[in-house]
């Protein structure tokens, strides 16, 4: 008998689980479906509100740096364009570049856009991409780096 | 049901784990000291960030750790829960800190790579807060046990913060394709294979079958240890019954 009662208070614990386990999963997985659209970290440039709708607000914003855009102005002053193949910002930083920035890497910018449609950084950061390769291997693919570059927008 | 049963009972946990426990070391060592050379020795520079690329033989296996120690501790608690076998809320306590030791150490080696790569130490992108998430979700299920006194009572509340806390899993893991963020898609588990030579993915999956072996090293260790304590306190009860509580209370 107590076997039994055991074997039945075991079964209401298992289908209590199994009906708030799933639930609650579920509504967390829609809110964060839902908030999707408003936790945005980071903005592409085809994706910008204009700047009216930002109002100053502080963004990020980021895509991939246009190969011989980099201009480098008095002191640290440095601008550079970001595009992600369909728009293209122009971006203005005073600072040091990261390490890992470069020429048709991936970039993402933290700062305010400005009203003629310039991107005033106050932070920079570098992304790196999901691919690792040593120097020789990335060496022998110069000649075909132009190539392997392409490869990897595409994927 | 049966296979559960088999395995929650503490005699054969005490057998099996006997001579399980210094395998589990002796392949821990291996895995981490040879890993360890291989990675930081003999595995080659990346094209873009030169060595530093070599803290991801830490920082990687430590955070793969972090939300696996939580997958087992997920399990445990439901088995504990739902079954009320006590091994199973021991597993589930004792692998807790290695846990929040795992997801501190991802944290900070990712902190320094973030620094030298991206060129921030810390940003709210969705890996990083979900990982910092977890770490209080640990701290959390630490202190339920730590703050409950009646340990049945602590092993209920304990479980079901676990379990609800396993959403945390899939968003860590999916956080850098559902969201757009600063740390790269998966390079390991993809469907067109690893994105990173043999010469970089074998020594670290050396490394993260080290911390595994660690992990188990260390688990089997702990539980064993509460176990011989919990013995140790029914056995003294009859004679000194207050410090048998004591021993029980604070070690268990």
């Amino acid at each position: 008998m107590a076997a039994k009662r055991g074997f039945r208070k075991r079964q209401r614990r298992l289908i209590m689980l199994g009906l708030v386990l799933p639930a609650l999963f579920a509504a967390v997985g829609l809110t964060l479906y839902g908030l999707r659209s408003s936790t945005v970290y980071f903005y592409a440039p085809s994706d910008l509100p204009n700047a009216q709708e930002l109002a100053e607000r502080t963004i990020r914003l980021g895509g991939m740096v246009v190969k011989d855009s980099v201009v480098q102005g008095e002191g640290t002053l440095v601008s550079f364009l970001v595009t992600d193949f369909e728009e293209t910002v122009l971006v203005t930083f005073d600072g040091l570049l990261p390490g890992l920035f470069a020429d048709e890497e991936g970039v993402v910018a933290q700062g305010k856009l400005l009203a003629d449609g310039t991107f005033k950084a106050e932070r920079v950061l570098a992304k790196h991409d999901e691919k690792y390769m040593p120097p020789e291997v990335a060496e022998s693919l110069k000649g075909d780096y132009g190539e392997y570059q392409r490869q990897r927008k595409e994927d | 049901m049966e296979f559960i049963s088999k395995l929650a009972n503490p005699e054969r946990f005490m057998r099996v784990s006997q001579w399980l426990l210094p395998i589990f070391a002796v392949l821990a060592f291996i895995c981490l000291i040879g890993g360890g050379i291989w990675a930081l020795g003999f595995s080659p520079a990346d094209f873009r960030q030169g060595d530093t690329v070599k803290i991801m033989y830490v920082h990687v296996p430590a955070a793969w750790m972090s939300m696996a120690t939580y997958a087992i501790m997920g399990v445990a608690s439901f088995v504990g829960f739902v079954w009320r076998h006590t091994l199973a809320d021991i597993a589930a306590r004792q692998a807790a800190p290695m846990g929040f030791a795992f997801t501190l150490l991802a944290l900070m080696t990712g902190s320094v790579w973030g620094q030298l790569t991206w060129g921030v130490w810390w940003d709210w992108d969705a890996r990083m807060t979900s990982m910092l998430v977890l770490l209080f979700i640990y701290a959390g299920y630490m202190v339920i046990w730590q703050v409950i006194e009646n340990e049945t009572q602590a092993a209920r509340l304990a479980a079901i913060l676990c379990m609800v806390g396993v959403i945390n899993l899939p968003i860590i893991k999916f956080s850098v394709d559902f969201w757009e963020s600063l740390h790269q898609e998966a390079s390991i588990i993809r469907a067109d294979g690893p994105s990173m030579p043999a010469s970089m993915y074998l020594p670290l999956l050396a490394m993260a079958l080290g911390y595994t072996f660690l992990f188990s090293t260390y688990l089997l260790m702990r539980m064993r240890t509460v176990i011989l304590m919990k013995r140790r306190g029914s056995k003294t009860k009859g004679r000194a019954p207050s410090i048998a509580k004591t021993v029980a209370g604070e070690t268990v």
